[in-house]
């Protein structure tokens, strides 16, 4: 996840939105827009809406909590009603309900939003997903005849069960291809057409929306002979949002850590975890070595936080307020080394932070790089509990013995 | 001797008047670097800071000779950046601009290669320098020594830790160069080890990744081929936590590589020395030179 977010950082853009992960409901919505089939259905915030929309679909609905996490299924997050009555109590107590499924972590999500479907009668799923090989550095079509919730298990033990379709660049996803999947799937007649329109449309949504990753899984064959995307996850390449502006308002911020939230207000690069050591850091790879010494010395960092190349000293001083407001840190380093980011700029910026709110536990600075005797000079005089140290396993080994005291 | 670039090599700066361009484009100079035109669309005719300044790569390099660029266009622009240069015919683009697109990055590195006839180093990177000769991008030179370690990197600052720890113990570099983060680079760790093989300068390699992709797992099938020359190794993000999940795709396609363990034990079987904390780089490189040396007497 880190080496995903490493690229967000974007050079004197504080403020802009770095990330947004949609619900599954959105996701079929824009998948829709390409011609994808999907059940008819529509989302609800609240039990009455629920129960209209499952009385529209005749009665007999699905209801799947929509958040962003998957394996919804086995945690309790998609039920079938037989009827309107049942539809409105399974709403009752899904909205609002924390959902804990393998991907939310113990924690679980607070259920806000419910997605009330059509039902189906499922003769077949297949699985079907356009992603980015980074070892050609171009995008690759995947589909399987076994689609469902094994699928990467499928992919593991039988490569050879997922057909792969490399797009070229500069020509596209051709016809020929999305037939060759169709046929290599078992697809027969009309269902070859059906599915060479859904490949291709999602090829097509993918590249219109800048998409990181689109997949459609399961693709179902009804008992009827049509396909459809049951289910649908569509991530998009955050270097890209700005030039697509309706799909930044597709952010639910609901669904994210408060402070990550703060930070991405600010264009900060921020992960909250679960240790005592507050980090500063600028740069991706630095950021997690930083990590790896904390762990290594026996310590537990508290978040990834990358400053980044170009950070200003309004950015460091609100990274810096974002560190103390996580009431699990206990101490901070801040381990910078120079390039782009000047020293003497992320000095100003924790001094004027120090200034702002004062701080309430010791830091350790491990300063190198571009006009670094500037910034040593800036945070000694900040007023801070400061320790300066020599190299990150010195630092490293004093933020965690300063973090162990307190 | 070096690689890619040395003492002769004439660089012009892509978006020389923004702020970034501005100020890493004096770093260079004080460096040593020959920075000998600029290139801002609409600028053209201007002088900035004692460099002259052209509208188009083709008229900077038609008028000045330059023979690399150095690239500090603001996302939305860099990939055009990228493909002028490639068309003027410059041998080499580096380009410093984090936030590309991957779709832009796509059809990019595909251009290139159906040319054949530009390397990109990057983007989302910190350049390359040749220790005492010249410094094509945005790392502090001073912490930088000439010498006989190659050092290549998907990070930047982390790169800058290495090389801070060989120069304090004495030890100096052939050639550094971040080949950036992003998914999607112009140079992979292959391209560099392959020059660091073929460089007579050149008697160790640093190669320092992180956590995504396979690019280390090809490095170290690479290096075990057709190295004979020593590699130490550190791996970003051993103890970063289980990602958010991205999909099955991204599983899929990567086929279990791409974790902090799996790149370790795969360079380790290649024959690479890889240490567990960045701290260790410099005193393995130490000792890497010193069994060189031991068995060429």
């Amino acid at each position: 996840m880190l080496a995903e977010r490493r690229n967000r950082c974007q050079k004197g853009l504080s403020g802009r939105i770095r990330r947004v992960k949609i619900h599954e409901y959105q996701a079929k919505q824009i998948l829709a827009r390409f011609g994808v089939p999907v059940p008819k259905g529509e989302v609800a915030f609240n039990p009455k809406d629920a129960a209209a929309i499952a009385a529209r679909l005749g009665g007999r609905a699905v209801l799947k909590a929509q958040i962003h996490a998957g394996g919804r299924g086995k945690g309790g997050g998609v039920k079938i009603a037989a009827n309107v009555e049942e539809a409105d109590q399974i709403a009752r107590q899904m909205i609002g309900m924390t959902l804990v499924t393998p991907q939310t972590g113990p924690a679980g999500r607070k259920v806000r939003r419910v997605l009330v479907e059509e039902t189906l009668q499922i003769a077949r799923e297949i699985y079907v997903g356009v992603t980015l090989d980074r070892g050609r550095g171009a995008p690759v079509v995947m589909a399987s005849a076994e689609g469902g919730v094994n699928i990467e298990e499928i992919a593991r033990d039988r490569p050879e069960a997922i057909l792969r379709e490399p797009v070229d660049p500069l020509l596209g996803f051709r016809a020929y291809q999305a037939r060759r999947l169709a046929f290599g799937l078992g697809l027969k007649g009309d269902e070859v057409k059906q599915a060479v329109s859904i490949f291709t449309g999602l090829m097509r949504a993918c590249e219109e929306t800048d998409a990181s990753l689109a997949e459609i899984n399961p693709l179902i064959v009804t008992t009827q002979g049509a396909l459809m995307a049951l289910d649908a996850k569509v991530n998009f390449d955050d270097n890209a949002l700005f030039r697509h502006p309706e799909i930044r308002e597709l952010r639910d911020t609901d669904e994210e850590e408060p402070l990550e939230v703060e930070a991405s207000a600010h264009g900060l690069n921020y992960i909250k975890l679960d240790g005592t050591v507050g980090c500063m850091v600028n740069g991706a790879g630095l950021a997690m070595a930083t990590m790896d010494v904390i762990k290594l010395v026996g310590g537990a960092p508290a978040n990834f936080l990358d400053v980044g190349g170009g950070a200003s000293a309004e950015q460091v001083a609100a990274a810096f307020r974002i560190l103390m407001a996580d009431p699990k840190v206990k101490a901070v380093l801040i381990n910078i080394f120079g390039g782009i980011l000047r020293v003497d700029v992320l000095a100003r910026g924790v001094a004027d932070a120090a200034r702002q709110v004062g701080v309430k536990f010791p830091v350790v600075a491990r300063l190198e790089g571009t006009n670094v005797e500037e910034g040593r000079r800036i945070l000694q005089q900040a007023g801070l509990n400061l320790t300066l140290a020599d190299g990150m396993l010195d630092a490293a080994r004093k933020v965690v013995g300063l973090a162990g005291n307190r | 001797m070096s690689i890619l670039v040395d003492s002769k090599s004439r660089v012009l700066v892509q978006g020389i008047t923004g702020r970034e361009g501005t100020f890493h484009s004096r770093a260079c100079r004080e460096y040593g670097t020959a920075i000998v035109a600029g290139v801002t669309p609409g600028r053209g005719g201007s002088d900035h800071e004692g460099v002259p300044v052209f509208h188009t790569v083709r008229e900077a390099v038609e008028k000045t000779g330059a023979d690399v660029s150095l690239i500090f266009v603001p996302p939305v622009a860099a990939a055009d950046a990228i493909l002028e240069s490639a068309d003027a015919g410059l041998p080499l683009v580096v380009c410093i601009t984090e936030g590309i697109p991957i779709a832009d990055m796509v059809k990019v590195r595909a251009t290139l290669e159906r040319r054949g006839t530009t390397r990109l180093i990057g983007p989302n990177c910190p350049g390359i320098i040749t220790p005492g000769a010249c410094k094509i991008g945005i790392m502090p030179g001073y912490i930088h020594k000439p010498g006989p370690v190659g050092v290549v990197s998907r990070s930047g600052t982390l790169t800058y830790e290495a090389v801070a720890q060989l120069t304090r113990r004495g030890i100096g570099q052939s050639t550094c160069i971040g080949i950036g983060g992003d998914p999607i680079s112009g140079t992979s760790f292959v391209d560099v080890l392959r020059l660091f093989q073929q460089d007579p300068v050149t008697e160790a390699v640093v190669l320092i990744g992180e956590i995504g992709g396979g690019a280390e797992e090809e490095a170290a099938r690479f290096a075990r081929r057709e190295m004979n020359k020593p590699i130490v190794s550190f791996i970003a993000g051993q103890t970063a936590p289980p990602g958010r999940r991205m999909g099955h795709a991204g599983a899929i396609i990567s086929g279990g590589q791409g974790t902090a363990a799996g790149k370790m034990k795969t360079l380790e079987d290649c024959g690479v020395r890889v240490v567990r904390s960045p701290e260790e780089i410099g005193e393995s490189v130490e000792r890497a030179l010193k069994d060189t040396s031991g068995r060429r007497r």
